[in-house]
C-alpha cells in the first residue's frame, strides 16, 4: 500500500517486525504496543528510529512518558467507519505534545484525507493505488473549516473574529 | 434569519463538489456500495424501498421564503412535486435519482441549504424550539447558540465517524417544544445567579429499541464554554462508545452502562484537557453570529385589532384560531402554525404548489420566514394580529387551516411501510384513517391536547414512545399489528409510555385509539385534565379494561 507523508508518495523506511521475530540491531522499526510496553525503556533507549502500532481501543495517555522518544505512532482504522483514532491522533498532537510521525494505518481511503490532516495525521498508509495519486485534489478542496484543531488552519470563528476587531478599530 | 457569509457559502459549495465526485465514482465503479454507503448518508441519502431519498436539513427549523421555494423546485424538478417534513426539523424526498443529487444539492446550495449529516453515524442536524426567538419569556434565541453549533459540527474531522448517529436539540423556554430530553445531548438555556447566560446539559435521551429520558449531566456549563464541554462529551463517546453492536452503540447505552456519575466523571476529565483552549468562545465571536440574525421591523401595533374583532363572529376562523394561533413576545403579532394534517393526509406531507404559495404568504404576512416544528407542522412565525383573518382565509383555500394543530388528528407518523425499508407495518395509513375518524372540529375540541405519534417499527422515528398515546408497528407471522403505549410526553415533563396490552391487528387499531379517548372522557375529573395527566393520574388499568374487555 502507498504511503503518502507530508503529501508526497515515499517509500516506507520502518520495517515492521512481529511480535516473536528478533529485532534488528539497526534500522527503523515498528513494533506492536504490547512488544513496546514489555519493555519500553530500554526500547525506547535504542540508537534507531522506533515506531509503535497503537490499537485503537487503548487510552493514549499511556504513551504520555515516552513521547519524545518515538518516531512513529501509528493509528489504526480497522474499518473507515471506526473513528477512534481520529480521537486519539487530536489528543497526542494538541495534548499531549507528541511531534513525531503520526501514521493512519488500515482502512485509509480518499475521503477521511482532509479529516485525517486536520487531526494531525502527517502520514497515509493508503489503501488504493489511485487514492495516494488524488491525494492533492482530496486535500485541497475545502478551502475554510468551522472547527479549529491543531492544523493551523483558522476557524470560521477565529476568522470573523480577527475580521470584527479589524473593521472594529 | 441567519444571513450566510463567504466563508459559509464557500462550505456548502465546497462540500456540493466533494459529494459531486462522490457521486462520480460511485457511477464509474470506483466506490463500491459499501464505502460509498457512509458518505451519502452523511449527506442524506438513504436507499429506501423503492428508490434513493433524499434528506435535507433545515438547521433549528428556520427557513427564508427562497429557501422554501428552492425546496419546492427540487420537488418538482427532480421528485415527485412534492416533499415530507419530519421530525427531525428536515425535508425529506422520496423519489430522487442518484445522478440528479448533485444537481439538487447545488441548486440549493445557492440559497444556503445543504444536506450535511442529516444522516449517518455523525453529529446530525441541530434542532430547536420552533418558536425560538418569538415566543414569550425565552431567556434568549436559542437559534444563535444552534447555529454555533451547527458550524461546529459540521464536517468535524474528529466526530464524523462516531459509533452511531448523534443528535442535539436546543430550547430557551421552560415550555419545552424541542424535546430535548429524547436527544443525545439536550440543552437549556438558563441564567445563573450572576446573571450569565449557559446552559443545563442533559446527556443520553434517545428512543429507539431501548429508549431513555436524558440526565443532567451539569446543571450550569457557561456559554463561552459550551464548545468545549461538548467536545469533551463527543470525544468520550468516540472512545467509549460500543462498537460491538449496533443496538448498543448509543451514547445513551454508554451512559445506562457507566451511570450518570461515571461518565460526567469521565467528561470533566477529558474537558480538563481543553478546557480553556481554542474553543473557548468569547463576545467577539458570540456577537458575529448573532449579528447575522436579522430580526423583523416589528410595528407598533394594536392587541385587538378591528379586523379581529370583525371575524370574530365566523365559527371557522375562530376554531382555526383557537389552536393555530399563539402569544407572541411582541404585542401586535401572533404565531400561527400551518397545518400539515389535513384529514386522510399523509402527516407532513407538503405539495410543490403548496410550498411556493407559503413562502409567498410568509412574504406576505410573516416577514418572509418560515418554520418548521418537530411536529411535522410549519410556522409563520411574525404575523400582524390584524393579518390574521386575511392569512387564515388564504391558507384555507390551500388546505392548510385544518384547525386540529394539538388536537387529535395532529398526527405524528413515520413514513412506515409506505417508504422505509425497515418497517414492519404501515404508518400513513393508520394515521389517514385516525385523522379522518377525529375529523369533527367539535369533538377534537372537547378532548382537547391529545398527541398521537405513530412508528412504522422499533426504531421509533415517530417518537412513539413520547406519543400520549403510542403506536408501533410490529409483525406477527406476516400480518401489521400494533402496541399501544399511554401517557407518553416529549416535553419538559419528559416520560415514556406505558403499553396498555397485547398488539392488535391493523384492522382494530381505530377502534381501539377510539376506545381509549372515550375512557378518557368519562374518567377524566374535569374537562381541563389532558389525556396525559388523566393517565398519570389512574394509570393504565381502565384504560387496558376499557380497551380489552371486549376484544
Ligand atoms: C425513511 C427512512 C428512515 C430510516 C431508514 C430511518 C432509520 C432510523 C433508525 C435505524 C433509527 C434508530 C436509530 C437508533 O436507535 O440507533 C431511527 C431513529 C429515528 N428516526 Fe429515523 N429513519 C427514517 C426516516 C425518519 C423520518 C421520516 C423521521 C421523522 C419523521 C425520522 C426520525 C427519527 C427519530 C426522531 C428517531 C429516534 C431518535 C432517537 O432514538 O433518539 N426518521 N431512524
Ligand atoms: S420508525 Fe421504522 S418504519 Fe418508521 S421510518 Fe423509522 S425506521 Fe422506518
Amino acid at each position: 500500500m502507498p504511503l503518502v507523508k507530508n503529501g508526497q508518495i515515499v517509500a516506507d523506511e520502518f520495517a515492521a517486525v512481529a511480535d516473536d521475530a528478533e529485532l534488528p540491531a539497526a534500522g527503523s522499526v515498528l513494533i506492536s504496543a504490547a512488544r513496546f510496553l514489555a519493555d519500553p525503556d530500554s526500547l525506547a533507549a535504542r540508537n534507531s528510529p522506533l515506531g509503535v502500532i497503537w490499537p485503537n481501543n487503548r487510552d493514549v495517555a499511556e504513551l504520555k512518558p515516552w513521547l519524545d522518544r518515538l518516531a512513529l505512532i501509528a493509528l489504526v482504522f480497522p474499518t473507515y467507519k471506526d473513528g477512534r483514532a481520529h480521537s486519539q491522533a487530536r489528543r497526542l498532537r494538541e495534548i499531549y505534545g507528541y511531534r513525531g510521525e503520526l501514521r493512519a494505518t488500515g482502512q485509509v481511503l480518499r475521503d477521511q484525507f482532509t479529516f485525517l490532516v486536520r487531526n494531525g495525521f502527517d502520514a497515509l498508509d493508503v489503501r488504493k493505488e489511485a487514492d495516494a495519486h488524488a491525494f492533492g485534489e482530496a486535500t485541497h478542496r475545502y478551502t475554510e473549516f468551522y472547527q479549529p484543531t491543531g492544523d493551523g488552519h483558522r476557524s470560521a470563528l477565529q476568522l470573523r473574529r480577527q475580521r470584527h476587531l479589524t473593521s472594529a478599530s | 434569519m441567519y444571513a450566510y457569509d463567504d466563508i459559509d457559502r464557500a462550505i456548502v459549495h465546497e462540500r456540493v463538489d466533494e459529494f459531486r465526485d462522490q457521486v462520480r465514482r460511485r457511477l464509474s465503479g470506483e466506490l463500491t456500495e459499501d464505502e460509498f454507503k457512509p458518505l451519502r448518508l452523511m449527506n442524506g441519502v438513504y436507499l429506501q424501498l423503492h428508490a434513493y431519498m433524499f434528506r435535507v436539513a433545515i438547521p433549528y427549523g428556520t427557513l427564508s421564503s427562497d429557501q422554501l421555494r428552492k425546496l419546492a423546485h427540487v420537488a418538482r424538478t427532480y421528485d415527485r412535486g412534492y416533499g415530507h417534513f419530519t421530525t427531525r426539523q428536515n425535508i425529506q424526498f422520496n423519489w430522487i435519482a442518484l445522478k440528479d443529487l448533485p444537481d439538487a444539492l447545488a441548486d440549493l446550495a445557492e440559497v444556503g441549504i445543504h444536506a450535511m449529516q442529516t444522516s449517518g453515524n455523525c453529529t446530525r442536524n441541530v434542532t430547536a424550539d420552533q418558536w425560538a426567538g418569538v415566543a414569550p419569556g425565552e431567556i434568549e434565541d436559542p437559534r444563535v447558540w444552534a447555529e454555533i453549533l451547527r458550524q461546529h459540527t459540521a464536517l468535524h474531522p474528529e466526530f464524523s465517524f462516531l459509533p452511531r448517529k448523534f443528535k442535539f436539540a436546543i430550547t430557551a423556554s421552560d415550555h419545552d417544544r424541542a424535546a430535548i430530553k429524547i436527544h443525545d445531548i439536550g440543552l437549556k438555556l438558563v441564567r445563573n445567579d450572576a446573571g450569565d447566560t449557559g446552559f443545563e446539559v442533559l446527556v443520553g435521551g434517545g428512543l429507539g429499541r431501548s429508549p431513555f429520558i436524558g440526565r443532567t449531566i451539569k446543571p450550569f456549563v457557561a456559554g463561552r464554554d459550551i464548545l468545549s464541554y461538548i467536545e469533551a462529551i463527543l470525544r468520550v463517546y468516540n472512545q467509549y462508545g460500543r462498537r460491538d453492536n449496533i443496538y448498543k452503540a448509543r451514547i445513551k447505552i454508554l451512559v445506562h452502562e457507566l451511570g450518570i456519575e461515571k461518565f460526567a466523571a469521565e467528561v470533566e476529565q477529558a474537558w480538563s484537557e481543553i478546557a480553556d483552549g481554542p474553543l473557548t468562545l468569547d463576545d467577539e465571536m458570540i456577537e458575529d453570529i448573532r449579528s447575522r440574525f436579522v430580526y423583523p421591523a416589528y410595528e407598533e401595533l394594536p392587541a385587538e385589532p378591528d379586523e379581529l374583532r370583525a371575524a370574530a363572529g365566523d365559527a371557522r376562523f375562530e376554531a382555526w384560531r383557537a389552536n393555530s394561533v399563539a402569544p407572541h413576545r411582541q404585542d401586535g403579532y401572533a404565531i400561527v402554525t400551518l397545518s400539515l394534517k389535513p384529514a386522510g393526509g399523509a402527516p407532513g406531507d407538503a405539495t410543490a404548489e403548496q410550498m411556493d404559495a407559503v413562502a409567498d404568504l410568509a412574504d406576505k404576512y410573516s416577514f418572509g420566514e418560515i418554520r418548521v416544528g418537530h411536529e411535522q407542522n410549519l410556522v409563520l412565525p411574525h404575523v400582524a394580529r390584524r393579518d390574521l383573518p386575511a392569512l387564515w382565509a388564504a391558507l384555507d383555500g390551500l388546505g392548510l387551516a385544518t384547525p386540529n394543530v394539538g388536537l387529535v388528528s395532529d398526527i405524528i407518523a413515520c413514513p412506515g411501510l409506505d417508504y422505509c425499508s425497515l418497517a414492519n407495518a404501515r404508518s400513513i395509513p393508520i394515521a389517514q384513517e385516525l385523522s379522518r375518524r377525529f375529523a369533527n372540529p367539535d369533538t377534537a375540541a372537547l378532548i382537547g391536547r391529545l398527541h398521537i405519534n405513530i412508528s412504522g417499527c422499533i426504531n421509533a422515528c415517530g417518537h412513539h414512545h413520547v406519543g400520549h398515546i403510542g403506536i408501533l408497528g410490529v409483525e406477527k407471522n406476516g400480518e401489521e399489528f400494533y402496541q399501544i403505549t399511554i401517557g407518553g410526553r416529549a416535553d419538559e415533563g419528559a416520560e415514556l409510555g406505558v403499553l396498555i396490552g397485547p398488539a392488535v391487528p391493523y384492522g382494530d387499531v381505530a377502534d381501539v385509539i377510539e376506545d381509549i379517548v372515550e375512557a378518557y372522557l368519562s374518567l377524566r375529573q374535569r374537562p381541563d385534565e389532558l389525556f396525559v395527566d388523566a393517565v398519570k393520574r389512574l394509570g393504565v388499568e381502565p384504560f387496558k379494561e376499557r380497551v380489552y374487555a371486549t376484544r
